[in-house]
């Protein structure tokens, strides 16, 4: 059956911003379906807030609403659009709970939009979990012993019967948020009204625990003639009880026989077909007693998913793009498989290699949060890797992670894996915790001596992994013994995934000294295509990954080449906007003619869709793995400023081993992390700088406090996202910090620069060629300084900032641009006080700010440097001026904070967010309100604001308490600044604090009674009431500012929000703005 | 020490010269056959004991093997049937709640040679691109002139009879005496799991040598009769289209699967083929011509009846009812006016998927019907 011929324009909702359990992965299955659906003839329109994607880029769809994807906003836009269709399925949970919300408030039936892909009684089946368990029941298929309870009472009588541990899942909430396992009555209770709070339906289930059953998923897909394939197998590592988003996962499955592995995929045709998928893909996750094999359900989510994006790259299956073609009508015979070309995509694939996910976590930001692994997600990001083995692959994932780890390897120190000793009883102990480092924990456990059963009994982890893992151990001391090195023994190691590192360190070497004798023996790794059949069928689609093998497959076309290196796994600091840079930079390159090459390790992501670039080669970021293929491929260079700080890393080995950076020299980056030579270079420039001074010892750090004057700012030198950067206000404050934030030595040195106290901070993004250096926007940030600017809420162009000053930033980033002979893209931040503009930070490569400058002036930035990179000059790419747009763009950051519930939401100099939201209007305050909406933050149009300050901040919220009581809100505040804003003619209520006695503060919150809280830190002897204060309103999901600039921010928000109708306008329509004033300009 | 450097170094020489290093997993004698690879990524004790690979050096493409061991319930004969396996790890130990011994031990035991550390992906896509040919697993780091000797002297699969090779040589019976139906199979290398399937449709099977006369089945007067599946070259068995024809015409309902499906096609005029590197795996797709249904089957196959959707040349009594999405060959056939069913694929799956399976209630409904 061909496409529908009745559809013409279809809405796709995205996933909007980057959160744990929904990340980057929905960029890659939104730009997918997009394309998929445009290649048909179809109009397509998408909302989406998240700017850092792909599928925000004007191109992608006919019309790009970066709005909130909320039902309100998607409704407006509805409205506005009037398309025929909804595709609700590419979006992760977030666009299937607003298909389904449009769906229940008649706004799908009012405007005559069908929901395809999905229909909305499938969704409902799927997601509720009573109707999901009679649903199996029915097709005779077994669910966790599990009873519904919508109140604590149920949930009482409910525990009586399952007994301890209870596993507790909140219906309809993503990446089991909210949900966890409980162990004895007081954690049940805990989280059953944690759990019943933020389900939206307020309902949780409530299982008996499968604790060390095996757990398996299967990516499954179903056509409208009842056509069903499995995509793919995935066993994981982690027996249940972690979360399959935190687990180590392996594809194919394992250890199932063929009988037992056909019985899954029975009972995954007959699921998808009881629920009712009828055009699309689910996900369907199963639990095996290991000791019978009985089989229970655990959950299906009729929607793509993280496992789906890993399975398809896992396979080479492209679920969403197939997905898309199937909501829109064709059967999985009438689609061609993309990799062959040459048969149906009605198969299923077959895998010669194996497969491995590796989880990244980052527990280092989020220091009170427990790192135990449950059923809520708490990774940010994952590596995934293809060897020919189970051995090879893993250890290729774990070097992917860039954790430090060069593969299965201890750590330095005990306490890098999470322990304090390695005694036997403490080893035992650890183990029976899934934490992140279990998996080393593990090989410490089996060099201790601890055998296979024994640790699989207190694991759970199947034998046969165990076993795998302890061939690479004999392996390692085989090897560490022999008295020569052989070249079949290195080929041997090299085969079980050993890198070179590695096997420096079991004989004692340099890893310079291994690698050259490798190459010396001629040992270097062979390119395997993923294929999706094993070699059955011819394929020509270079999707590469390496293997000690014989066969190479990955000829060299005698094109002109560019490597593009991706930015691996995503990591707090380190998102999707890296990826985003990547992909800009090859789409570009590949229009200009060059055979594009990228290289990465995250599948989360769209750089890593098998035909986004010439060719991908599926690798670890590492210095070695990039060496080979760079040898392999002999590229006119290498692209390292577009990835963060995964390839910037590579830049110094890269460069000795003689392979040409594309851009910005390799000692021009150095410069810009060297403090003392780029001190130089601002003197010289006249651009001033705080001061600073770097210290190797504790008390060098006093000392250089004391003559900068505090407070100061110290952090390790080297880091990434701010990692334990603190601001310090004493002395002995600075000496706790190292004692419990960061270490000082004659290796690593710490940082220490002023602190400039109530400073506002902006970040200038600019592209040079070498010669001419052109703005790309200057973003004002909302926060005061001392908040990491990836967290700070920023507005483009500046709104309150002098022009003088916005011209002296713009002046000096021309300046530092021509003396670091930038070419490509610089990142300066300023920070502006008393009418002097410092330079905090330069960075001479994208920044996270890229996706969003370049969404907010209509030029993609990353494109246009990678064109600088290979000599053209921004003459020839055609862009040669600023552009200011003529109206506002808001950016927000999101925080995880509701997943790391023990940890203060608190912002500071340590960037902790995960995605971040943008917001387009054409006043301040609306384009605020928007990122606030986008980024789950809704501002109240009316109500009751408390605030709690510190004496400080009492004389700034003055004017805005002002401004909230003329527009009719009620005031609460503690004591004393009730009786300061009173005294000041505003009507303000006494609340008592929390320590004071009650009712108190927390009581209202926790109420209902208050909309927005407004706190500022009181000091330390507050500190507790404050962060209840905080944890309060995230749990009641009450509105709150822990800054005076944001407060003020949000006063002009809701400002705006009461005094006009919401409305939504597409980005093709902002940018038409922004040519028309161009047009304007030109012509003056 | 287990790490592979330290095992005994093997081969795999190919009748084109080209040879393959890897490492002998245990001591065994060469082995001479076929080579070809199945892409089933589970399943390899259902494949190593499918009486169809007899003569057969099976190149596995799933890259780890032997990792749940093997067990009494999933053979699909009484022991393996190949004459050689190409793997690329061998797995040293095994974990599964069903497994009952490790293969490597069990494969030693019934003295078939496994290679290892072969790059298997290498050895697929050059069958792939030559075509399945005659090779050999041997001992040591370059190829013997023995070993070329015995590869000369391997027979070219074309014009192998090797189903009367593998048939039972006496009749048995499978299933309760009480069942309702009453079946005979003709062996020619009947996997077990078709056996469990009939029984598990309410029949006793009666299984006889491939050679048995029609008239002996007649008189036992079956409610239907079933062509299994089986090695080498139908065009050799010259034995069974006489026999087919002759219990066809008497009316009986007949279900050929594989060989059996090949055997029905020359029955009735039509000419089977070899295929350049044949279908052996659990992913292929076959379109229900009839509805349009697309079914994952298993397949095993090195020779096809020719033809097309378009039709059987020689034929004409046949019509086509299933397709192969891959390259389009024939997959089934049903004889326009008796009950003869064929399907080239594999219904009982063991290993694969079985979204065919309900052909064997499909063919009791024939039954009920004759």
């Amino acid at each position: 059956m061909p496409r529908r011929s009745d559809l013409h324009k279809i809405l796709v909702i995205g996933s909007g911003p980057i959160v744990i359990g929904q990340a980057a992965e929905f960029d890659y299955s939104g730009t997918q379906a997009a394309r998929a659906l445009r290649e048909e003839g179809y109009e397509v329109v998408l909302i989406n807030s998240n700017p850092a994607t792909i599928m925000t880029d004007g191109e992608i769809a006919d019309r790009t609403y970066i709005e909130p994807v909320t039902p309100e906003y998607a409704e407006l836009v509805i409205a506005r659009e009037r398309p025929d269709a909804l595709l609700p399925t590419m979006g992760g949970q977030t666009a299937l709970n607003v298909a389904m919300e449009l769906s229940a408030r008649g706004v799908l039936a009012r405007y005559g939009v069908e929901l395809i892909g999905a229909k909305a009684r499938a969704i409902e089946v799927a997601e509720d979990r009573q109707e999901f368990a009679a649903a199996m029941q029915r097709i005779g298929l077994k669910v966790p012993q599990g009873r519904i309870a919508h109140s604590w009472e149920e949930a009482q009588s409910i525990a009586e019967f399952t007994g301890y541990p209870a596993i507790i899942r909140p219906s309809f909430t993503l990446g089991g948020s909210g949900g966890g396992i409980a162990y004895n009555r007081e954690e049940y209770e805990d989280i059953v009204r944690r759990g019943l709070a933020a389900s939206p339906s307020s309902q949780v289930l409530i299982e008996r625990s499968l604790l060390g059953w095996k757990e398996f998923e299967l990516e499954v897909m179903r056509d409208h003639a009842d056509n069903v394939v499995i995509v793919c197998s995935i066993e994981n590592f982690d027996p249940m009880g972690v979360h399959t988003g935190d687990s180590i996962t392996v594809a194919p499955a394992m250890t199932l026989t063929d009988r037992e592995y056909q019985i899954m995929r029975d009972a995954a045709c007959a699921v998808i077909r009881e629920i009712g998928v009828e055009a699309g893909g689910c996900n369907i996750q199963f639990a095996v007693n290991p000791l019978d094999g009985e089989m229970i359900v655990i959950e299906m989510n009729p929607r793509v998913s993280r496992s789906s994006a890993l399975a398809s790259k896992a396979t080479g299956f492209p679920i969403a793009r197939i997905g898309a073609k199937l909501a829109i009508g064709y059967r999985l015979d009438e689609i061609p498989n993309d990799i062959t070309k040459t048969t149906p995509a009605s198969f299923e694939p077959v895998l010669d290699y194996v497969v491995v996910k590796c989880p990244r976590f980052a527990f280092e930001k989020f220091a009170k949060a427990s790192p135990i692994l449950t059923t809520q997600m708490k990774s940010v990001g994952e590596s995934m890797a293809i060897g020919r083995t189970f051995k090879e692959a893993l250890q290729k994932g774990l070097r992917a992670l860039e954790i430090g780890r060069a593969g299965w390897e201890i750590g330095a120190r005990l306490a890098d894996d999470r322990l304090s000793d390695d005694s036997i009883e403490s080893l035992r102990g650890a183990l029976s915790t899934p934490t992140p480092e279990r998996i080393f924990q593990i090989k410490r456990a089996m060099i201790a001596g601890m055998s296979l059963d024994q640790i699989h009994e207190i694991t759970a982890i199947d034998r046969w992994f165990l076993d795998q893992l302890l061939e690479l151990i004999e392996a390692e001391r085989w090897f560490a013994g022999l008295t020569a090195i052989e070249p079949d023994h290195v080929r041997q190691m090299k085969r079980l995934g050993f890198s070179d590192r590695q096997l420096a360190e079991f004989r004692g070497e340099t890893e310079a000294a291994a690698r050259e004798r490798r190459w010396r023996m001629g040992i270097r790794p062979v390119y395997k295509m993923v294929d999706t059949c094993a070699g059955e069928f011819p394929s020509s689609t270079p999707y590469l990954y390496s293997s000690y093998d014989v066969e190479n497959e990955s000829p060299r076309t005698g094109r002109k080449s560019v490597i593009i290196l991706g930015s691996g796994p995503n990591r707090i600091g380190q998102g999707v906007e890296f990826d985003y840079m990547c992909v800009r930079a090859v789409l570009a390159l590949r229009e200009q003619g060059y055979e594009t090459i990228m290289i990465n390790s995250n599948p989360e992501t769209v750089s890593t869709d098998y035909d986004t670039s010439d060719k991908l080669y599926f690798e670890p970021l590492t210095l070695e793995d990039v060496l080979e293929i760079v040898h392999r491929e002999r590229p006119l260079g290498v692209i390292v400023q577009l990835g963060g700080q995964t390839p910037l890393k590579l830049t110094k080995g890269l460069g000795e081993a003689g392979v040409t950076i594309l851009g910005t020299s390799p000692e021009s980056i150095d410069i810009a992390e060297d403090r003392k030579r780029f001190e130089a270079i601002a003197r010289d420039l006249g651009i001033r700088q705080p001061d600073a001074g770097t210290a190797t010892s504790v008390e060098d750090a006093a000392d250089a406090a004391a003559r900068i004057g505090y407070p100061v700012l110290v952090r390790p030198s080297y880091v990434l996202g701010g990692r334990a950067m603190q601001i310090v206000y004493d002395e002995p404050s600075l000496r706790e910090y190292f004692e419990t934030a960061a270490r000082v030595s004659e290796e690593r040195p710490v940082l220490i620069d002023r602190f400039l106290e109530d400073a506002f901070e902006a970040d200038v993004d600019a592209v040079s060629d070498g010669e001419t250096v052109v703005i790309g926007g200057v973003m004002q940030h909302i926060e005061d300084a001392g908040i990491h600017s990836g967290d700070s809420a920023c507005v483009l162009p500046p709104y309150r900032i002098d022009e003088s000053d916005i011209d002296a930033m713009k002046r000096h980033t021309v300046a530092l641009a021509k003396a670091l002979g930038v070419v490509g893209l610089i990142n300066v931040q300023f920070a502006v006080k008393d009418g002097i503009v410092y330079v905090l930070e330069v960075n001479p490569r994208g920044s996270r700010t890229i996706p969003f400058v370049s969404k907010a002036i209509g030029v993609p930035l990353a494109s246009v440097a990678a064109r600088v990179m290979l000599g053209e000059t921004l003459e020839d790419v055609g862009f040669t001026r600023e552009i200011v747009p003529p109206f506002v763009s808001v950016k927000e950051a999101v925080f995880p904070f509701t997943k790391f519930r023990e940890f203060d939401p608190l912002l500071g100099p340590e960037m902790r967010s995960t995605g971040e939201v943008m917001g387009i209007s054409d006043s301040f305050g609306s384009a605020f309100a928007k990122a606030q909406l986008s980024a789950d933050n809704a501002l109240p149009l009316d109500g009751t604001i408390f605030i709690t300050v510190n004496d400080g901040d009492k004389p700034t919220v003055t004017p805005i308490a002002r401004r909230f009581h003329e527009m009719g809100f009620h005031l609460y505040a503690t004591d004393g600044t009730a009786r300061y804003l009173t005294r000041r003619g505003i009507p303000t209520r006494a609340i008592r604090k929390v320590h004071e006695g009650r009712p108190n503060g927390l009581d209202l919150l926790k109420n209902g009674d208050i909309q927005l809280l407004i706190n500022t830190p009181l000091g330390k002897h507050a500190q507790f009431d404050d962060y209840q204060l905080r944890q309060a309103a995230i749990g009641q999901r009450v509105s709150y500012t822990t800054t005076m600039s944001a407060a003020s921010a949000a006063c002009d928000a809701i400002l705006s929000l009461r005094s006009r109708a919401a409305s939504v306008r597409s980005l093709q329509e902002w940018h038409e703005m922004v040519r028309e004033e161009g047009l304007a300009q030109e012509q003056l | 020490m287990t790490v592979a450097a330290e095992r005994r170094q093997g081969f795999l020489l190919l009748e084109d010269g080209t040879l393959f290093h890897g490492r002998l997993v245990a001591e065994a004698a060469p082995a001479v056959a076929e080579v070809v690879f199945t892409t089933n990524m589970s399943g390899y004790q259902e494949v190593f004991t499918d009486p169809s690979y007899r003569g057969q050096i099976v190149v596995m493409t799933a890259p780890m093997i032997g990792n749940y061991g093997v067990n009494d319930e999933d053979g699909e004969s009484g022991g393996p049937q190949v004459s050689g396996i190409v793997v690329r790890d061998m797995s040293r130990s095994y974990s599964n709640w069903r497994g009952d011994r490790d293969l490597s031990s069990w494969l030693a035991e019934a003295g078939i040679p496994v290679l290892s550390d072969v790059d298997t992906r290498q050895l697929t896509r050059h069958l792939r691109s030559s075509g399945v040919m005659r090779g050999v697993i041997g001992v040591g780091h370059a190829a013997t002139d023995d070993a070329r000797a015995m590869l000369d002297a391997c027979p070219s699969m074309i014009g192998l009879d090797l189903a009367s090779v593998v048939s039972a040589k006496t009749e048995y019976s499978w299933g309760g005496p009480t069942a309702s139906k009453h079946i005979v199979a003709y062996d020619f290398g009947i996997k077990r799991n078709i056996l469990r399937l009939f029984e598990s449709e309410g029949c006793r099977v009666t299984v006889v040598p491939s050679n048995t006369p029609p008239e002996a089945v007649l008189e036992r007067e079956p409610d239907g009769v079933f062509l299994a599946n089986g090695p080498g070259d139908p065009a050799a068995v010259t034995y069974a289209p006489a026999t087919i024809r002759t219990i066809a015409q008497k009316g009986i309902p007949i279900l050929g699967i594989c060989l059996g499906h090949q055997l029905v096609g020359l029955s009735f005029g039509a000419s089977t083929e070899k295929l350049p590197y044949g279908h052996r795996g659990g992913n292929h797709p076959v379109r229900e011509l009839a509805t349009g249904k697309v079914l994952i089957t298993s397949q095993n196959h090195g020779f096809a009846v020719s033809g097309s959707e378009q039709g059987i040349p020689g034929a004409p009594e046949l019509e086509v009812t299933h397709i192969n999405l891959n390259d389009g060959t024939i997959e089934g056939m049903r004889h326009r006016e008796l009950p003869v069913f064929c399907v080239q694929y594999h219904p009982e799956a063991a290993p694969g998927p079985h979204d065919a399976r309900p052909l064997f209630s499909e063919f009791m409904t024939a039954l009920g019907e004759g």
